[in-house]
């Protein structure tokens, strides 16, 4: 069981051009900022869009292209939506053997294998229930038996955890790793939360504007963005510039030393709790050492994290002891220093 | 609901308006019960006509309601979600019904379902059917008026509906069939049953289509309002009895609408 796509379609100001494969029993994440063309890519897959051009192909089936497209009722698929979406009018193990009985099932069968997998979901004997009796975590795990009781070849979700609040998704997202873990058909999950990522997908894709920037396992995509939106994400600093030797100077001027030597474009990316902060320039021999002003602060557990502007922008985590003492406040001019150690260095 | 902020007074100028409008529309129906003979109510009822002309317009409101939801549900659901082009001009045909007065309704029907009207004298030369005058008339002039108060209330659920519960279903195997049946009709279930209500009672009360083209002939043809106007010319303590009769059935609709459906349709 596999998927092979690609997709070339537009949707309003939005131009898709994507290709994605996913192996047997592998997860792959789609990560993307909204708007990317995430939620696009996955309606394509499901059939609910077709696509201006491109192939989608699961399990040496043809699902699209050749100048046909399979309508989604006939798609071995799942899919789980970012709001669970249980149809209001049936019960919870309605709503589960409802894939079952649309494909010929019947209704005892279908009602057993509902309550066999809601069992496997945590929710046995809640089945009679009305979905509006459910907390937002159990519809969402409601959601998930729904769209695995038909076995499908492709498991699409949308979005799952984002609709829930912070305990429920840790719960949620720990039930899925282990349902995912178990699934042999491919699984398609778009997120915009790194930590979805992180914690569920075997390869990742980032999708911006329509394309794809980067791919590759989340360990990988994680300590070497390479872009912004995902530098961000990942809480690095990302400074493109260009290497000769030990030495990266920056597009956006000023130069890192690093310790590694490197040639041509590259990007250098900084941890926050790499940056160190001070009043006034520090002695000795750093080499990094740039002047600075503190634009932003947001409290980050014990820590602070500090938005750096200056000729080269950094994100700086300092110990909330550490800020009230220099009294930093917004727009104050600091200086910041980096290690050449403490900078990754790779190549653009 | 018990907010006294100072936006929530009615100003004065809407004030004895609007204590008009409510006194327009109550005093009639006081007016009304006040002048009922309930002394009589026993033996009016019971006169000759008034049984069967009830049955009549019960039978005849229910047979329109379930023409109507036969063709208006399928028919609200094309204006709801086909992309088709000429979408609104076939709403804006739809809804002339609405605006219509009924007896032009009732004029055009006997054009085309009369013994001479297009549609008529095919069913006559074919079938040997003719309509007008017949109860079938009857039901025919009742859907041609209430339908599009059917229409427009389902189209307005459909709309509002989740659409995606739709796209859910497609990706658990359901046909665009299967998806209408099993998740779209029960999700608008409480707007297509205020809809219905909405065009029992409207068809409950026609009048100008169907004297028009149904004529008014007791036991076939001649529903409450009919025998209503008619008994007014004639016994008005009987036209009372029977405008008494409609009212509580209105309003034994109403309260039937306002309990069972429209509170679920709103909440």
């Amino acid at each position: 069981m596999s998927l092979t796509a690609t997709v070339d379609t537009r949707r309003g100001t939005l131009h898709l051009r994507v290709a994605v494969e996913v192996a047997d029993g592998e997860v792959l994440a789609v990560l993307g900022p909204n708007g990317a063309g995430k939620s696009t890519l996955v309606r394509v897959l499901a059939g609910l869009l077709r696509p201006d051009a491109g192939r989608v192909v699961v399990d040496g089936e043809v699902w699209d292209g050749d100048g046909a497209s399979v309508p989604a009722h006939r798609r071995r698929l799942g899919m789980v939506f970012q709001d669970a979406l249980l149809f209001p009018h049936l019960s919870v193990a309605d709503n589960v053997a409802f894939g079952l009985r649309t494909r010929g099932t019947g209704r005892a069968a279908a009602r057993a294998a509902a309550e066999g997998w809601l069992t496997r979901v945590g929710l046995d004997g809640l089945g009679g229930r009305r979905p509006a009796e459910l907390s937002g975590g159990q519809a969402q795990r409601a959601a998930l038996a729904r769209a695995l009781v038909g076995d499908p070849a492709l498991l699409l979700l949308d979005e799952p955890l984002s609709a829930l609040d912070a305990r429920t998704r840790l719960a949620v997202r720990a039930e899925l790793r282990r349902h995912l873990a178990g699934f042999v058909g491919s699984t398609v999950l778009v997120t915009h939360d790194p930590v979805d990522a992180m914690a569920l997908a075997d390869r990742v894709v980032v999708v911006e504007e329509g394309r794809v920037v980067q791919a590759g396992t989340p360990a990988d995509v994680s300590r070497r963005p390479r872009t912004d939106y995902v530098a961000r994400l990942v809480g690095l600093s990302l400074l493109p510039g260009t290497a000769k030797g030990r030495l990266v100077r920056l597009d956006g001027g000023g130069a890192v030393a690093v310790a590694e030597e490197a040639a041509g474009p590259v990007f250098a990316a900084v941890r926050p709790e790499s940056v160190s902060l001070y009043a006034s320039r520090p002695d000795g021999s750093p080499r990094n050492v740039w002047p600075a002003r503190l634009v932003g602060a947001t409290p980050h557990g014990a820590t602070v994290r500090c938005e750096l502007a200056g000729e080269v922008p950094l994100i700086a985590d300092v110990t909330a002891a550490a800020f009230a003492e220099m009294g930093l406040t917004p727009g104050a001019e600091v200086w910041a220093s980096v290690k050449a150690s403490e900078v990754a260095v790779y190549a653009r | 609901m018990s907010r006294t902020r100072e936006t929530t007074r009615v100003p004065a100028p809407l004030l004895l308006p609007a204590a008009l409008a409510v006194a327009f529309l109550v005093l009639p129906l006081v007016g009304l019960l006040v002048r009922t003979p309930w002394s009589e109510l026993g033996a009016q009822l019971a006169a000759p006509g008034v049984g069967e002309a009830l049955r009549l317009s019960l039978v005849s409101a229910t047979l329109a309601t379930g023409l109507s939801l036969l063709l208006g549900v399928p028919l609200a659901w094309v204006l709801a979600r086909s992309r088709a082009r000429g979408r609104s001009v076939l709403r804006a045909l739809v809804t002339v019904p609405l605006v219509l007065p009924p007896v032009v309704g009732g004029v055009a029907l006997f054009l085309v379902f009369g013994r001479q009207g297009i549609v008529g004298s095919w069913l006559d030369d074919t079938f040997g059917v003719t309509l007008p005058f017949t109860t079938a008339a009857v039901v025919i002039a009742e859907t041609f008026v209430a339908m599009p108060f059917l229409v427009i209330s389902v189209e307005g659920a459909l709309r509002a509906a989740d659409g995606r519960f739709e796209d859910v279903a497609a990706t658990l195997g359901a046909g665009r069939w299967t998806t209408f049946r099993r998740v779209t009709l029960p999700l608008v279930a409480p707007g297509i049953a205020a809809g219905a209500v909405l065009c029992w009672a409207r068809a409950l009360g026609e009048f100008g289509a169907t004297i028009t083209f149904a004529g008014n002939f007791p036991g076939t043809t001649q529903t409450m309002p009919l025998a209503v106007y008619l008994a007014l010319q004639r016994d008005p303590d009987a036209a009372i009895v029977l405008s008494v009769v409609l009212l509580a059935v209105s309003l034994a609709t109403l309260l039937l609408l306002r309990d069972r459906w429209l509170g679920r349709a709103a909440a």
